[in-house]
């Protein structure tokens, strides 16, 4: 193996007290590509800021081909050669692809920006890249996709010899994601050193050479990707076995809760026909952009179908439809809100019966949702701004249980929160099933859709494109269905 | 036709479109009225919107950076009496030194702005809500709310802008230097790139390197600069300094802006749109009293363009939304 280009040694990174990163050390070698794995709040994301030279570490020794470096700022990153690929697109959409590659670094003739080299280079980088565009097109014309290859070519331009990708697929297609892998090679091939951040397993074992795991703010193993398994890395991220995870109780669905029948919204999904049962959860997979979170929009009513239909049970109608939405931040809690507040949000018709609200009822409403849903606060007074992700999503679950709905739609329900929040999800969830109620869960989690789901419906480009039952529904079957091969 | 404009960015395409129909708007009134395009008329007129380019170059700045500059016009008014009560105390000073006092006087309000911005991380829309009131105040307290008359002034403080060159007032000849200038500056100056960028990202500018809220800065130091200058050339012009000049006109340098393209969300505007939209402003308040409309229907038109401005954009944008779809 090549000596490495980047070293980090017992990296640590506290914020007003919190540990993000306790003892984190990484190798990066040349002409290799480093996956980086870990769950959500395991530190990738401070990691990464550390290495742009947004945040400075508290303690540890950062080296590049030996010699101990100091990133001071994004500038410096650049001039050590660290490139980096954010997740959300850090990508300028008021300017033109050439001067997204040369911010900050224009080249000029007598002290002004020279356009026509700038053009040049910028086009030679791209055609390097076989990117597809050229340098004068407009960034904000550019799909999600264009915008990362010109984050890599960014980096190219400033000769990085280390480009950190984060997250780069999570909005791609399958196609999108075959080019940019292309890309990657290549540059690898060319000798870089690559750390290729990942959710996707699929997309560790086609990219990867090798692996290192993060747990809980400490690199926990590394080593080659040939040396190990799928199960033995799921087992170094979550540092407990994995069946935990999913406390699924057994039901037997019952009588029919719902029934959709070629439901269509122009543009979004099409011809979309299935039923729920009572005391069923229905995992609804596909990828991002298959239609998935339009769907439970339309079937919760915030937008309307442009045809098909709708025939809920007449008690489901009266206890109503519940969605819990993808983005918590925004369109889940109001954040500024006190926990009791939030919880109240949905049911004032109950505890404020002639218009006015009562902090009393309220409270006590909160009370007993956090008692049931232990989530960790203060008390019902607290801001929801200031409690974890987790807990976030907990408040925004125990607003709509509160109301005791007939149907139950989960979109994402444990994005981005930790392990221990994600169980009590799940178990709530269960819990909620088995005493009659319906669940439809979307999720872009493999484990988790065939963890908990009785039935799973994959989802392809706004179509409904397969069906398993719970026996049926492995991970491999539902990706074949949802993806494009 | 569409192969032609297709080689140009959308903002140079807005450009060419706008400024086709501020031609055709001239040309319209000049049809009904031939003695609008003579030479004097257009002198005249390029005189008359002087003032409002330099500000509205200067408030765009702002605007690219995600702020506004409410104070532009109380700046305007306080660096104008600071330079009538300074030409009244030294009156054989001459000009030079009262441009200088100006430029300076006005860049420190400016950047007052920006500190408070920047540093103290105050949204833009309050901060200079608040310096407007205050600086409007600083003026009663400096003239004790008198008026300075054009008998307090030396002759050459107020001739200074209307002196004529090439048929042209210098203070026309000041603002186009200042339009050219921009024009250079904002396409191949390093520092208006990164203005731009912190404009249309700044998260994304912080990645770069590129402090936002120091952008901030810098554009309403510049901002503050130029007006304060103004603020000289209005008071020489007008041959009066008191608390209430230019009272509201900073709600004239934002229409000229939005006219000419500054989008309000940041990043985006051009030197040359800008221009145009004080043209337009210009002629059609020229020409509304040779049409026999009431001046008051030039707030109407203004505003109306704004709107239909507005309109136009959010249009495109739609129009480039689904186009990227499609692609996808």
């Amino acid at each position: 193996m090549s000596p490495p280009v980047l070293t980090l040694t017992d990296i640590r990174k506290s914020f007003g007290g919190v540990r993000a990163l306790e003892r984190v050390s990484l190798e990066l070698p040349a002409g290799c590509v480093t996956a980086l794995i870990g769950e959500n709040g395991a530190g990738k994301s401070t990691l990464v800021k550390i290495l742009t030279g947004i945040h400075q570490p508290d303690g540890g020794e950062i080296r590049i081909r030996g010699t101990p470096v100091r990133i001071a700022d994004p500038l410096a990153a650049r001039a050590l050669g660290l490139g980096v690929v954010h997740q959300e697109c850090q990508v300028f959409d008021n300017l033109s692809v050439a001067e997204n590659l040369f911010i900050r670094a224009q080249p000029t003739s007598r002290g002004l920006v020279d356009w026509r080299t700038m053009r040049q280079q910028a086009d030679a980088v791209l055609r390097d890249l076989d990117a597809g565009f050229d340098a004068g097109t407009p960034a904000g014309r550019l799909s999600i996709a264009q915008k990362h290859v010109v984050q890599i070519a960014r980096a190219l331009t400033h000769d990085s010899q280390v480009l950190i990708l984060d997250e780069p697929t999570a909005s791609l297609s399958q196609r999108e994601c075959a080019e940019l892998f292309r890309i990657v090679r290549k540059l690898r091939d060319a000798g870089r050193a690559i750390l290729f951040i990942s959710h996707k397993f699929e997309e560790i074992d086609a990219l990867a050479d090798r692996y290192a795991v993060f747990r809980d703010g400490v690199s926990v193993s590394a080593g080659a990707l040939a040396d190990t398994t799928r199960d033995e890395l799921i087992r170094l991220m979550v540092g407990r076995p994995v069946e935990q995870l999913f406390p699924k109780l057994e039901t037997t669905p019952g009588a029919e809760l719902l029934r959709v029948e070629s439901l269509s919204r122009a543009g979004e999904f099409e011809d979309i026909s299935f039923t729920l049962r009572r005391g069923e959860i229905l995992g609804v997979y596909g990828l991002v952009g298959a239609g998935r979170t339009e769907l439970a929009q339309t079937l919760f009513g915030v937008t309307r179908p442009t045809s098909g239909s709708m025939h809920l049970a007449p008690d489901a109608a009266a206890a109503g439809i519940a969605l819990v939405p993808e983005d918590r931040q925004s369109q889940g809690g109001i954040l500024d809100f006190s926990l009791a507040a939030n919880v109240a949000l949905t049911n004032l018709a109950r505890l404020a019966p002639r218009g006015w609200c009562s902090g009393a009822r309220e409270r006590a409403l909160a009370a007993e949702w956090i008692d049931r849903l232990s989530i960790r606060a203060h008390g019902p007074g607290q801001v929801v701004r200031s409690l974890s992700g987790g807990n976030q999503q907990k408040v925004v679950i125990a607003k709509w249980l509160a109301r005791a709905p007939g149907v139950l739609i989960l979109d994402e329900p444990t994005k981005g929160i930790d392990v221990g929040a994600k169980a009590a999800v799940h178990r709530v969830t269960s819990e909620f099933a088995q005493a009659g109620g319906g669940v439809i869960m979307i999720s872009s989690e493999l484990p988790e859709i065939v963890g908990m789901s009785d039935r799973v419906l994959v989802m392809r480009r706004g179509r409904l494109r397969a069906e398993f039952t719970r026996q049926a529904a492995t991970g491999d079957a539902l990706l074949r269905a949802a993806s494009d091969a | 036709m569409i192969r032609f404009f297709a080689r140009f960015s959308d903002a140079t395409r807005r450009d060419l479109a706008f400024g086709g129909l501020t031609l055709l708007l001239f040309v319209a009134v000049t049809v009904a009225f031939p003695g609008f395009a003579s030479p004097r008329n257009v002198a005249g007129l390029l005189d008359d919107t002087a003032i409002l380019i330099m500000l509205a170059l200067a408030q765009m700045l702002v605007i690219l950076v995600r702020g506004i500059d409410l104070s532009i016009a109380a700046n305007l008014a306080l660096c104008g009496m600071l330079a009538a009560l300074f030409n009244r105390a030294f009156p054989g000073a001459g000009v030079l030194p009262v441009l200088a006092l100006t430029l300076v006087a006005g860049g420190l309000l400016g950047a007052f702005n920006g500190i408070l911005v920047w540093k103290l991380r105050l949204p833009p829309i309050v901060v200079t809500l608040g310096t407007m009131s205050i600086y409007r105040g600083v003026i009663f307290l400096l003239s004790k709310g008198a008026w300075v008359n054009e008998n307090e002034m030396s002759r050459d403080f107020t001739s200074f802008p209307r002196t004529g060159v090439a048929g042209l007032t210098l203070l026309t000849w000041l603002a186009l230097l200042v339009f050219v200038g921009f024009m250079i500056a904002l396409r191949r100056s390093r520092l208006a790139r990164d203005l731009y960028a912190a404009g249309g990202n700044p998260h994304a500018a912080e990645y770069s390197g590129i402090d936002a809220g120091r952008a901030q800065f810098i554009a309403y130091t510049i901002c503050g600069a130029l007006a304060g200058m103004c603020g000289y050339l209005w008071v020489a012009r007008f041959a009066v300094a008191y608390t209430d000049i230019a009272l509201g006109f900073e709600l004239s340098v934002i229409a000229a802006c939005l006219i000419g393209g500054v989008s309000i969300a940041g990043g985006t505007g051009s030197a040359v749109g800008v221009l145009l939209g004080c043209l337009f402003i210009g002629i059609i308040r020229s020409s509304l009293p040779l049409v026999g409309i009431s001046a008051f229907w030039q707030m109407f038109i203004n505003g109306a363009v704004i709107l239909i401005a507005v309109l136009v954009s959010a249009r495109e944008r739609d129009r480039q939304g689904q186009t990227l779809e499609a692609r996808a």
